[in-house]
């Protein structure tokens, strides 16, 4: 290996150095005009007029849009199709877009935004889960099971009232997890424009401009060939900019209307409302043991506040609990799931999808069973890993599976053994492990193709140019693109030229979400570099009198390896390529395989490869204050294979330093007002400077220790590290406090009132503990009961005709079901 | 996000500063820093039509050493924070300097404007927008937004206690705890001459006339008054980073200490827990004693019952009330160590 | 009902006729503006009511320099002027005739990185690059004043800038390595390892 592994600058490292990055709002075209999207002042309403006369007669007005220039509804998921891009007949948080001014200058738009009039009538307010369950009207939405539940799902794997019944001892617990919010630098931006030929350019802050492109198509009803997205660089996305937003559909509406490009920059206070960040959920997990802590059966409950749209919600939902059984050995699982309506900004993907909170949970109760059951924590769960190359309960592939190193390094590294359980009142060690997925095994819609494709073109120059739908967003995609590319062909990362994320020009990607850019990008690029390689080899061979089998690909040259002195440059062997084959191009694409879950929900979970991670944090816990300080993390991931150690690192070191602002401090918290005197209904704090996240001074020493297992699926068998790292950080959290203190916080974020209550309530010789007392009652459906792999079966339901009974409405024709 | 339109008017000299003051009525505000103004003005919080430049003026920038110190209005706070002199002799001002904000804006912020900094609240430090959503607060209806609206009202509300009569919002500052303590005293310019007054005297309690200083009136100066041998003070602020956010509960304290260790003189100010600094009462009950456990925790005791806090800061209210008393001991207890 | 400007306008005439004398600016409130960017004088004539950060960005062209609050809560509009890191965001264009401003633009001498920026490419210290510009101009300032800070002085110059991908870490490492601190090289201090069961080495904080 030339490239892969070894510590290199990142190839766009430059760029962002020198304030080159170009970022969607750091486009400029002339003639350029400006959007201001009018929001929401009422958190539920139905609109009955809008009046736009005085605002398109404002100074500088261009244009006046309202919902009814949006006919068409939109989401990310088929079988979520409940957005416009301007609210039509009601708005459901304070924040839904009502209107739109397109002005010469940004000021003008934001000025005559005021001057639009609506016209409202108020509506009743959900604000949690628990008033969306007694509340059947009014519904924030006609569609969904009841009333303003979104989606249910109740999976049976095997007899879990039986096992319970039968284990020596069962634990149960109730969660909370807070809601939080991606909260990337840079604001959401998108430009648009139309080109000379008449054709519509989005540029935009996006994730995902497959998507984008989709439902741009669909939302203004143009064919897709005559819409050109452009992902810009992403100043920070992790899961923030993956659905398709309502300012991206009217700023390219107002391109096509102007015949003049138009920018929408949200204001931080808007991105706040754009969200689509971690759901809020409460659980309930009820775990059966032996005597020894062996886990036979669980079953976890999960309530999840949504928001006021779908958004990825159907996916989210089950990831609440589908990949509970990847870590350790779960003989039998029930999971049940239920997600609400709320008018509030809508939930969606948030690093690590709907599986940090179920995650805090289990591993919250790892831990109050081995302190029951007088086991190590760390031994407890190395007794019990899940097997590699295996199927869990709920029938999901596992391959490579590192997870006991990762234990067994952060517990030295930690000297846990030496510390757990013995350092002063007031310090303490706390541990807990997860696992990721390498990207979701199946696409957002149901489709037979390839997951990610990539071609590459190479002249007689010496060029060579990747070609990928991928997206940076950071996270370092085009480096790993280049670097395998450069890997395969024995080139320097930095010799490939890049062209990522444009409709126009690159092969589809599905985008960067689910960690599954590494690995899918990865292996289509290896795919296609592999075929160039060989069309390379076959002209070099002949030029070189050498067997095609003897050459080999290093060091910008082509040679033989019996004989290293005979050989061409690379730029030689590009040249007699062409010669021998003409003009030189290859492609590669993959999609995962196919997995063995059968039944209906089975499509979340699956993955082509798992990631492991194992974490001891460090607490020391004020008892008279209740605060928590973090001195030092170790943390431990199995990654498969490093490709380029200083980027690993760095996403192991922001996913620990985003966990840790969700376990201390991270609240999407919203506010209502005294009821008798208004129905306001408010984001609390939607501001950098009230959103607590960490800074530099709160960011503790972090140990990283890469395990490398490497997975027969990965490219070079490697695997993800931008999510996992961030899953055990918080249970981990709660697990060390207790270490420090005797105390359980069974909610996150763990802040000192919490921490203080607890310690306050033991002193009085209370149990020891804060957190959710109680979960609600869910009109739970009739399960879907599927015998795990050991039980018979064959992934399949062991009733295929029981109906689905929440199949839901597509509201736009031609959209195919999703198998969520 | 833009700021609105406004005249600007670069003052030459202080005395021209206090006539465009007052020329310029209501409307018209000094702007020095801009850290605390720029913001507000963007969010519609305060939407003056004339600006009066003063930062650059060398008169505020001034530093004066004879018996005690005179520190020009418009100093830098990160300018007071590395002041080693300062640090020396005032540690409390020192540290309560260095603890405002960030690096930034402590390079941008003057203790004036820290000395003047807006009352702070949840429900008024947003946008107009989002207080539109709430129907808007005593402390900036509707009409100082520059824009009209037909939203529900709520310009008479205080939502912090909703059938209170008053404003509640908190008095934010940093340094004017820590120069309370100190004994400051400051000079107030206008057009029509110049006053003296104790720095606790400028403060209200009243979240909207947060200050009793005239709306012409400029704060030219704060002095401090010698801190000879047995002075110690210190500040501790309690707030959820250790960098970027405003106190939610904040303890000055200055203690002259003889030979012996007997208090000759003690002040202890708490901040961040009503709309003015508090300078406490039972700081007099103090002297004659000394710093030992037992008069510290029954001092904080009797203090922590002077903080009020109320739900429009960060984190919880009944814990912030309870962290009063733990900081008053904390920074007596500092104190008593040297 | 009135909008911004119109309402700002009425103002002004109001207090115009109230005899007030404030210095009206030019037409549609335009003002002129030179200012030294970067060791370059510039001239323009921009909107009275912007900020630095908005001259910059809009007026000059210069994009380096972000935004991502508008309101000094996070840092990305770092700029030095006159030297000191401060925030863009907050600084009216009215206020800064004759000011000297360095943007992130204004710290590479011709085509070659300094040595700060090159610490940043190699040590993993910009991921999604958007808050590196505040940082990068900041951490600057730092080492002109303090050439080998330690970790602590570097952590306390950069507690008023946010990052959301790193973690912070790496870009401690990176001003060391700049300012001689630490072992020049890479981050990745990866031990060498393969196969199942193999561990990575550390890469820790320290």
């Amino acid at each position: 290996m030339n490239v892969i592994g070894k510590p290199r600058r990142r190839v766009d490292g430059r760029a962002k150095v020198t304030g080159q990055t170009r970022f969607a709002d750091d486009l400029a075209l002339p003639r350029m005009l400006f959007g201001k999207l009018l929001r929401s002042p009422h958190p539920h309403a139905l609109i009955r007029a809008v009046e736009t006369s005085a605002a398109r007669a404002a100074p500088g007005v261009h244009l006046v849009l309202t919902g009814a220039d949006f006919p068409i509804a939109y989401g990310i998921m088929p079988v979520s199709q409940d957005e416009h891009a301007l609210c039509r007949d009601r708005v459901r948080y304070v924040g839904d877009p009502v209107a739109a001014v397109i002005a010469t200058s940004e000021r003008a738009a934001a000025d005559a935004a005021a001057l639009v009039r609506v016209e409202y009538e108020p509506l009743a307010t959900i604000a949690s889960p628990e008033e969306a369950l007694q509340t059947a009207e009014p519904r924030i939405h006609d569609y969904g099971p009841a009333g303003n539940i979104h989606r249910l799902a109740h999976l049976a794997f095997g007899d879990v009232d039986a096992a319970l019944a039968g284990a020596d001892r069962v634990f149960e617990d109730v969660f909370f997890y807070e809601g939080s919010t991606h909260l990337p630098l840079e604001q959401h931006a998108a430009v648009a424009a139309v080109d000379p030929d008449g054709r519509l350019t989005l540029w935009s802050s996006t994730q995902t401009p497959h998507y984008v492109h989709r439902e741009l198509a669909r939302a203004l009803d143009l064919p897709a060939h005559a819409i050109r997205v452009v992902a810009t660089p992403n100043g920070g996305g992790f899961g923030g900019k993956s659905d398709p937003f309502n300012h991206e559909i009217v700023a390219a509406k107002a391109a096509l209307l102007t015949g003049r490009p138009v920018k929408i920059t949200l204001t931080r206070e808007e991105v706040f409302y754009a969200h689509r960040g971690r759901h809020p959920v409460l659980m309930r997990l009820k775990t059966g043991v032996q005597s020894d802590g062996t886990i036979v059966a669980m079953d976890l409950e999960t309530l999840l506040d949504g928001g006021a749209y779908g958004s990825y919600g159907p996916a989210s939902t089950l990831y609440t609990g589908q990949l509970q059984t990847v870590t350790y050995r779960v003989p039998r699982y029930r999971f049940r799931a239920c997600r609400t309506f709320t008018n509030k900004p809508a939930c969606g993907p948030k690093r690590g999808h709907g599986t940090p909170q179920p995650r805090f949970a289990q591993e919250v109760q790892l831990d109050k069973i081995a302190s029951a059951l007088g086991r190590d924590p760390a031994d407890l769960r190395l007794q019990q890993l899940a097997p590699a190359n295996a199927l869990t309960a709920n029938w999901l592939s596992i391959g490579s599976m590192g997870l006991g190193p990762c234990i067994e390094r952060v517990v030295e590294g930690s000297a846990w053994r030496e510390r757990h359980g013995k350092l002063p009142f007031g310090q303490g060690l706390g541990l807990a492990c997860s696992s990721y997925l390498c990207g979701a095994g199946l696409p957002i819609y149901w489709n037979e193709l390839p997951h990610s494709g990539v071609q590459l073109q190479l002249d007689r120059s010496g060029r060579v140019t990747a070609f990928c739908g991928a997206t940076e967003i950071g996270q370092g995609s085009d480096d790993v693109l280049a670097a395998i590319v450069a890997e395969v062909l024995g080139l320097e990362a930095a010799d490939v030229r890049l062209v990522t994320g444009d409709t126009d020009l690159t092969p589809v990607d599905l985008g960067s979400y689910s960690s599954r850019v590494t690995l899918m990008m990865g292996n289509a690029a290896i795919q296609a570099a592999e075929r160039a390689k060989a069309l390379l080899a076959e002209a070099a061979a002949l030029k070189l009198g050498v067997p095609a089998e003897r050459l080999a690909f290093a060091e910008r040259r082509v040679f033989d390896v019996e004989r290293p002195e005979t050989g061409l440059t690379f730029q030689e062997a590009v040249v007699a390529a062409e010669a021998r084959h003409g003009t030189l191009g290859t492609t590669g694409s993959y999609r995962p395989p196919r997995g063995a879950a059968r039944y209906r929900g089975g499509g979340v979970g699956p993955s082509a490869a798992y990631s492991y991670t194992a974490a001891v944090v460090e607490v020391e816990v004020d008892p008279a204050t209740g605060w928590v300080r973090v001195p030092k993390v170790w943390i431990g991931h199995d990654i498969g294979r490093v490709l380029n150690p200083v980027l690993a690192r760095g996403q192991v070191e922001g996913g620990v330093y985003m966990g840790l602002g969700e376990a201390l401090m991270e609240e999407q918290s919203f506010r209502r007002l005294p009821p008798r005197l208004s129905a306001a209904l408010v984001h609390k704090i939607p501001s950098l400077l009230e959103y607590k996240s960490l800074t530099s001074l709160e960011m503790p020493e972090v140990v990283t220790y890469f395990v490398e297992e490497p997975d027969a699926n990965g490219p070079f068998g490697a695997k993800e590290v931008g999510q996992g790292p961030l899953l055990p950080i918080a249970p981990a959290v709660a697990n060390a406090v207790f270490d420090a203190v005797g105390v359980r916080v069974d909610e996150v974020p763990l802040t000192p009132d919490r921490v203080l209550a607890a310690l306050e309530a033991m002193a009085k010789g209370k149990p020891g503990r804060v957190g959710p007392a109680a979960f609600p009652a869910v009109p739970w459906p009739e399960p879907t009961v599927v015998p795990p792999p050991w039980e018979g079966g064959d992934g399949k339901a062991a009733d295929e005709r029981a109906p689905s009974r929440d199949v839901l409405p597509t509201h736009h024709s031609g959209t195919s079901g999703v198998r969520v | 996000m833009r700021a609105p339109d406004f005249r600007y008017r670069r003052a030459r000299s202080v005395a021209e500063a206090a006539r465009a003051l007052a020329d310029g009525g209501p409307g018209a505000m000094v702007l020095a820093g801009g850290t605390d103004l720029v913001p507000n003005l963007k969010r519609r919080q305060q939407t003056p039509g004339l600006l009066i430049g003063i930062r650059h003026l060398r008169e505020l920038r001034r530093v004066r050493n004879g018996t005690g110190l005179e520190l020009g209005s418009a100093r830098l706070l990160a300018e007071i924070a590395a002041d080693r002199k300062i640090a020396r002799t005032y540690p409390a001002l020192a540290r309560a300097a260095g603890l405002v904000a960030t690096p930034q804006i402590r390079n941008m912020g003057t203790l004036g404007g820290n000395l003047c900094l807006d009352t702070r609240c949840t429900y008024y430090n947003q946008s107009y927008e989002w207080r539109q959503a709430i129907g808007f607060c005593m402390k900036a209806p509707a009409a100082t937004g520059g824009r009209a609206c037909a939203a529900p009202s709520g310009d008479a509300v205080c939502w912090v206690a909703t059938s209170s009569p008053r404003c509640w919002a908190v008095s934010s500052s940093d340094t004017a705890p820590a120069l309370i303590a100190l004994g400051a005293r400051i000079t107030l310019v206008s057009s029509e001459g110049a006053r003296d007054l104790a720095l606790e005297e400028l403060y209200a309690d009243d979240g909207m006339s947060y200050l009793a200083k005239r709306p012409d009136e400029i704060l030219t100066a704060v002095r401090l008054p010698p801190a000879d041998a047995g002075w110690r003070s210190t500040y501790w602020k309690l707030r959820r980073r250790g960098s970027f956010d405003f106190p939610i509960l904040s303890v000055a304290a200055a203690v002259r200490l003889d030979g012996d260790g007997t208090v000759r003189d003690a002040r202890v100010v708490l901040g961040a827990v009503a709309s003015r600094p508090v300078l406490v009462p039972e700081s007099a009950r103090l002297v004659g004693g000394r710093l030992e456990d037992g008069a510290i925790e029954a001092f904080a005791e009797a203090a922590a019952a002077h903080a009020r806090p109320m739900d429009n800061t960060d984190l919880a209210l009944a814990w912030r009330k309870k962290m009063a008393r733990r900081y008053l001991a904390g920074a007596l207890r500092e104190i008593a160590r040297g | 009902m009135t909008d911004a400007r119109s309402h700002g306008r009425t103002d002004a005439r109001k207090r115009l006729a109230r005899g007030h004398r404030g210095t009206r600016a030019p037409e549609d409130g335009a003002i002129r503006l030179a200012l030294t960017v970067n060791g370059e004088p510039r001239e323009a004539l921009v909107a009275g009511y912007k900020t630095l950060l908005e001259v910059l960005r809009e007026d000059l062209g210069l994009t380096g320099t972000k935004h991502g609050c508008e309101l000094g809560e996070c840092g990305a509009c770092a700029v030095l002027v006159d030297g000191k890191p401060v925030l863009s965001c907050l600084l009216l264009a009215v206020e800064l005739g004759g000011a000297h401003v360095t943007t992130v633009e204004g710290l590479a001498a011709g085509p070659a990185l300094s040595a700060l920026q090159a610490a940043f490419a190699d040590r993993g210290a910009a991921q999604c690059g958007y808050c590196t510009p505040g940082i990068l101009v900041t951490a600057q300032a730092l080492l002109e004043k303090n050439p080998r800070p330690s970790r602590e002085e570097i952590a306390a110059a950069l507690a008023g800038n946010l990052c959301r991908c790193t973690g912070y870490l790496q870009i401690f490492e990176a001003v060391e390595q700049a300012a001689g601190t630490r072992a020049r090289g890479h981050g990745g201090t990866r031990e060498a390892a393969a196969g199942a069961g193999g561990t990575g080495g550390t890469g820790g904080g320290q």
